[in-house]
């Protein structure tokens, strides 16, 4: 079976409708999947839930969508740094729901395990827990949180072979992983796609079953939000 | 009193970030928030070897890189560039959370707004203005073996910060086992128990902490 597409257009073709739940991998712009934001925005579908850590900066990721109007909802925990989001947030035209992040990355691996619900302290007495059943164990309470179970998930990685097992690089893992088990349908775009055989199995860090469409979204000119070095000592 | 004699007062905000290093075991694991808990990293007393975690998917954080060497694929929390060490591993997103929800974190730093007496923490919003969220700050204090708070110890209006009841939304109910201002230190054995006064900043008095404190704590 061909996972492998021409292009992110080609990749997305009949999976996308008005009002779908996508799930996105990456943290900040730390591994975005840039050419697939690139193509959903391009292909007009609206009334967008996105469940993403982050909603992207101005111009970039998610937030080229949230431009269009194409996002009607953002399931995240962390939305700073983005003043189109903040304009149509605060004009009630954007719906959010922050979930912290923890519970949010375990949102999403609990969804595509399978799991419709878990309890968790995180969160308790605070306005997370507002509406939730809180239930507890050996003394301490516990707020139950619901599993995510998208339509589809769009993610980044590094490496994949041609049947779809990825490797994630350095931190840009992040919400790839749980983000790409979560939907029904998971398209991914990598950098380099190998031969069959040139990943070690015993390092891959997403096997292809959770995988069915890929695109080669190569070369990229990765953004870096905040670029903090430090100085060479003299020799 | 001359600018000198109030600069003498109190702690600078490096100097609360050493204190808060003095609670550093060797072999913890531990995460620091933004802001001066990042400056605790700075202050690690010599001997103890600590491993830090970026919640984004890191153990093992390096010092920011040298110019040139910059990675996109390499950044912390805070969403700037840092470097790797030789015992660096990464993960995921579920994979660090269920680190720091499990327990397996020794101690967290963070910043604050407001501490009530009873250990709730306030510092993700204020009602009226942009809420950014939570990021990660409430799986934090509800897993982290030990929470450290670093603040300043009243408000940029003089008000009060460690009160008898949080007045903002919480980020966590009793969770707070320590906190540094840039006056004094207070502790409490456990989550039942009352925060004691248990260190003053050089110059500072008994009473100096009585009119700047609202929070019933023991002396």
């Amino acid at each position: 079976m061909n996972k492998l597409y021409p292009s992110a257009a080609a990749a997305l073709d009949g999976l996308l409708k008005d009002g779908m739940l996508i799930a996105a991998g990456g943290f900040g712009l730390c591994g975005i999947p840039e050419r697939l934001l690139d193509a959903v925005r391009d292909s007009g579908v609206k009334d967008l839930t996105f469940a993403s850590n982050n909603a992207g900066i101005d111009n970039e990721g998610i937030g080229k969508l949230l431009r269009t109007r194409q996002v009607r909802k953002m399931i995240a925990s962390y939305v700073g740094e983005n003043k189109e989001f903040e304009r149509q947030f605060l004009a009630g035209e954007l719906e959010v729901e922050f979930s912290p992040q923890g519970t949010l990355a375990e949102r999403m691996r609990a969804g595509g395990a399978g799991i419709p619900g878990f309890y968790t302290r995180t969160g308790v007495g605070t306005q997370v827990a507002e509406g939730k059943e809180v239930k507890v164990f050996d003394g301490e309470d516990y707020i139950l949180e619901r599993g995510i179970f998208a339509d589809l998930s769009l993610v980044k990685a590094w490496k994949a072979d041609e049947t779809g097992n990825l490797v994630f690089r350095k931190t840009a893992r992040n919400f790839n992983l749980p983000a790409a088990t979560c939907g029904k349908v998971c398209v991914v775009e990598v950098e380099e796609i190998v031969p069959k055989g040139s990943l070690d199995p015993d390092c891959i860090h997403l096997p292809g079953v959770y995988v069915q469409r890929m695109i080669v979204g190569a070369p990229y000119d990765k953004k870096i939000e905040f670029v903090t070095t430090r100085k060479r000592e003299a020799a | 009193m001359t600018i000198h004699d109030h600069l003498a007062k109190g702690w600078t905000r490096d100097q609360m970030a050493a204190r808060a290093a003095r609670e550093l075991q060797d072999g913890f694991y531990v995460n620091l928030g933004i802001g001066i808990p990042t400056l605790v990293a700075n202050h690690v007393p010599e001997g103890i070897e600590v491993t830090l975690q970026s919640e984004n998917g890191m153990l093992g954080i390096g010092p920011f890189p040298y110019e040139g060497e910059e990675d996109a694929d390499l950044i912390n929390a805070g969403k700037q560039t840092i470097s790797e060490l030789p015992h660096s591993a990464y993960f995921d997103s579920a994979a660090s959370f269920a680190m720091i929800r499990g327990g397996h974190i020794d101690l967290t730093v963070l910043g604050a707004m407001e501490v009530a007496e009873n250990g709730d923490i306030a510092n993700w919003m204020i009602p009226g203005k942009m809420i950014k969220g939570m990021g990660g700050a409430m799986d934090l204090v509800a897993g982290v073996k030990k929470i450290i708070v670093v603040m300043e110890h009243v408000s940029k209006n003089g008000d009060p910060k460690f009160i008898p009841a949080c007045t903002l939304p919480l980020t966590g109910r009793n969770v707070v086992d320590m906190i540094v201002t840039d006056l004094a230190v207070f502790q409490r054995p456990d989550h039942n128990a009352p925060f004691k006064l248990i260190e003053l900043a050089p110059g500072v008095t008994k009473e100096d902490i009585r009119q700047k404190t609202t929070a019933q704590y023991i002396e």
